[in-house]
């Protein structure tokens, strides 16, 4: 047996090596902003809950109200995002502190929904926007396992579902206008723009009002960056993003896969010499041909 | 050494037989009421754990323990150990039952299964950084391949010329189609591991690694022998045969061996990137880590412990392995899987019906192709 072991583990390692690669492999390049990229600031101190955003996001997108949360059915009054909300007003209160936020797909630079997407029914489009295509989505839910906002949502009930996410308003934008939450924001704490202006603003807005806010845009670097940027007076954590990791999500799978797959050579090299030892073996053993 | 297979014969329709096909009624009436209701009605899922059961249980765990067609494939046709060659049927039979159904299980859990015919078609649109896209064409080749595989057996006593000549063809081309055989389960079980990468900060960091691809190798590995010898001694008992000993003993160290590697690659890797101070905690995910861990060394301490296992010995060490390789996977798929504050997941009991009667419909055809079919040596003589 101890031959057959060592024998064993060596080609074990043969094939270990093949999947080991990741930390040999070259350094993926960190995603960029497409030049296009346009985007959110959302502005926390500015935002008095009015909700005026949710109302016209369902409008804009025929969603139907969720009258689940309050009123015994009679509002429509989402409390997170869901199969029917694209976009939330959440508010966090606690020891003396308080803070609305708003809430939807951050349309992130390198997202991790895209890279997990088998026939790319989410992808990056115009203007930097994931969007959605139903017809290329087989339902496998693997986008929203692998959101670290939590942003795509399924909708649950339907026996056809789809995923439901915000998609900037995209077919606003073709048409040169604004999104629906921007436009009718009665206090501009949600303006849209473009990515490189948004930034900009941000960076002002902490220049010239210091002590203000956290120190710092929320989405300029976390997770590889996010076209809608968040300022805000309480730490980022306490209003639900979880990670401030500057990695984008996608860039450890990717950098690991592409190691092993790289030219797919690894696959077909692997094959070629399985094939080829079984051949060998064969001729060896004549008497074994007629068993399969 | 060489033991001609044959089918095992005797009544299909058992008592406990009965009991199997009652098990798969129940599971596919269900399955037709879940395409009925949606989702959301049939199962404990959400926008926090949109990955339950049946992906983590049938899928992600299942088709490891249904990599024994894979493991035994290495011993018999790379290392050459043709002796080993009755192990193969049983074991490619187990494989092709396992994978179909983990298969099924996928066409279940999806949304819109009416667009799973563009994943292998629509090379077009292929997202070639997508580990999953991988994992579904894989599977689904794999499958074919495995059912490909098991044919000569299938057709061993056929007598229509036009079946012959398959089976002719099959036994020329057949090297080509294990050697596909070997390959497609090293690169979908592997990216088993590379799908929850991409869950990045959602995952806990004793499961986060650059290396679960090696890690997800290594346990189908070791699952995969251990479900040969659990499988062998367990028809050995069961069908009154002449289990393959010594055979066993040597698959079962293989799969032990296997174990402690995992275990040593992963402490190095947690130690190296500093994550083994989670280790330290124990909260539950501290715990579940050092249940893993222990599941992987029992079995060591109990080969060591008795260097001339029995056939009981052999199947209580098969058990622990598959249990701790079937843990680390159901841990890295749901409960090391943290979507945050306020989200739980727990199965519905239609859920948990699914898949036991997905399994028992798998054991339900185990049996039938057994007692039809040329899958089983060492009938006959003395048990």
């Amino acid at each position: 047996m101890s031959t057959d072991r060592r024998g064993f583990f060596k080609n074990i390692a043969a094939a270990a090596t093949l999947t080991a690669i990741p930390t040999a492999a070259l350094a993926r390049e960190k995603h960029k902003a497409p030049a296009d990229a346009v985007g959110l600031l959302y502005d926390a101190t500015k935002c008095i809950g009015c909700k005026a955003c949710v109302v016209k996001c369902k409008e804009v997108n025929n969603l139907p109200a969720d009258t689940d949360g309050y009123g015994g059915g009679l509002y429509d009054a989402p409390n997170s995002l869901n199969g029917t909300t694209k976009n939330v007003i959440q508010l966090y209160k606690n020891a003396g502190e308080e803070s609305f936020v708003k809430k939807q797909c951050m349309h992130c630079i390198d997202p991790a929904c895209v890279g997990a997407c088998m026939l790319g029914a989410l992808q990056k489009s115009k203007f930097g926007v994931v969007a959605y295509d139903p017809d290329k989505c087989v339902g496998c839910r693997y986008c929203q396992a692998v959101c670290p906002f939590n942003v795509p949502q399924f909708q649950w009930t339907k026996i056809a579902p789809r995923i439901v996410k915000c998609e900037l308003c995209k077919d606003r934008l073709a048409e040169g206008e604004e999104p629906g939450c921007t436009e009718v924001c009665p206090r501009k704490a949600v303006i849209f723009g473009s990515y490189a202006d948004l930034l900009d603003e941000a960076h002002k807005r902490l220049r010239e009002n210091p002590g203000k806010y956290v120190p710092k845009v929320y989405g300029e670097h976390e997770l590889g960056g996010t076209q809608v940027l968040y300022l805000s007076h309480i730490e980022f954590e306490k209003l639900g993003f979880r990670f401030s990791q500057q990695r984008s999500v996608p860039d450890l799978q990717q950098t690991v896969s592409h190691g092993i797959y790289k030219g797919f050579a690894g696959p077909v090299a692997l094959y070629a010499l399985l094939g080829a030892v079984m051949f060998r073996n064969r001729k060896k053993n004549p008497e074994e041909e007629k068993e399969s | 050494m060489e033991t001609k297979a044959q089918p095992l014969g005797g009544p299909l329709f058992t008592r406990g037989y009965y009991v199997l096909l009652g098990l798969a009624v129940v599971g596919i009436a269900l399955i037709l009421w879940r395409f009925a209701v949606g989702l959301g009605a049939a199962t404990g899922l959400s926008d926090g754990y949109p990955l339950g059961l049946w992906i983590a249980l049938d899928v992600v765990t299942g088709t490891a323990l249904a990599c024994g067609g894979y493991a035994v494939a290495f011993v018999v046709y790379i290392f050459n150990k043709g002796q080993y060659h009755p192990l193969v049927r049983p074991a490619v039979l187990t494989s092709a039952l396992g994978y179909t159904i983990g298969g099924a299980s996928v066409i279940i859990d999806i949304g819109r299964p009416w667009n799973v015919w563009k994943v292998p078609i629509q090379f077009w649109h292929w997202n070639l950084n997508s580990s999953l896209l991988e994992v579904a064409l894989c599977i689904m080749a794999y499958v074919v391949v495995l059912w490909i595989e098991l044919s000569p057996a299938l057709l061993e006593n056929a007598k229509k010329p036009i079946l012959v000549k398959i089976r002719n063809f099959l036994n020329k081309a057949l090297i080509w189609i294990i050697a596909l055989g070997m390959l497609l389960p090293t690169m979908h079980q592997s990216s088993l591991g590379s799908l929850m990468m991409l869950a990045g900060p959602k995952l806990h960091p004793l499961w986060l690694t650059g290396w679960l691809p090696l890690l997800f190798l290594m346990t189908c590995l070791a699952m995969g022998y251990s479900i040969v010898v659990f499988e062998s001694v367990f028809s050995a008992t069961a069908f009154h045969r002449k289990p393959e000993t010594p055979m066993l003993i040597n698959l079962q160290k293989v799969a032990v061996w296997l174990g402690l590697a995992f275990v040593v690659v992963r402490f190095i890797d947690l130690t190296a990137n500093g994550n083994i101070r989670y280790a330290t905690k124990l909260d539950l995910f501290g715990t579940m880590f050092w249940i893993e861990t222990v599941l992987w060394i029992l079995p060591l301490l109990m080969m060591l412990a008795n260097p001339h296992p029995n056939l009981g010995s052999l199947f209580r060490q098969a058990i622990v392995i598959a249990f701790a390789g079937a843990l680390y996977r159901f841990d890295t798929y749901l409960v090391a899987f943290q979507p945050g504050p306020g989200w739980h997941y727990f199965p519905t009991v239609p859920e948990m019906f699914i898949s036991i009667g997905l399994i028992s419909l798998e054991l339900a055809g185990y049996v039938a192709i057994v007692k039809r079919f040329p899958i089983l040596g060492g009938l006959g003589e003395k048990a």
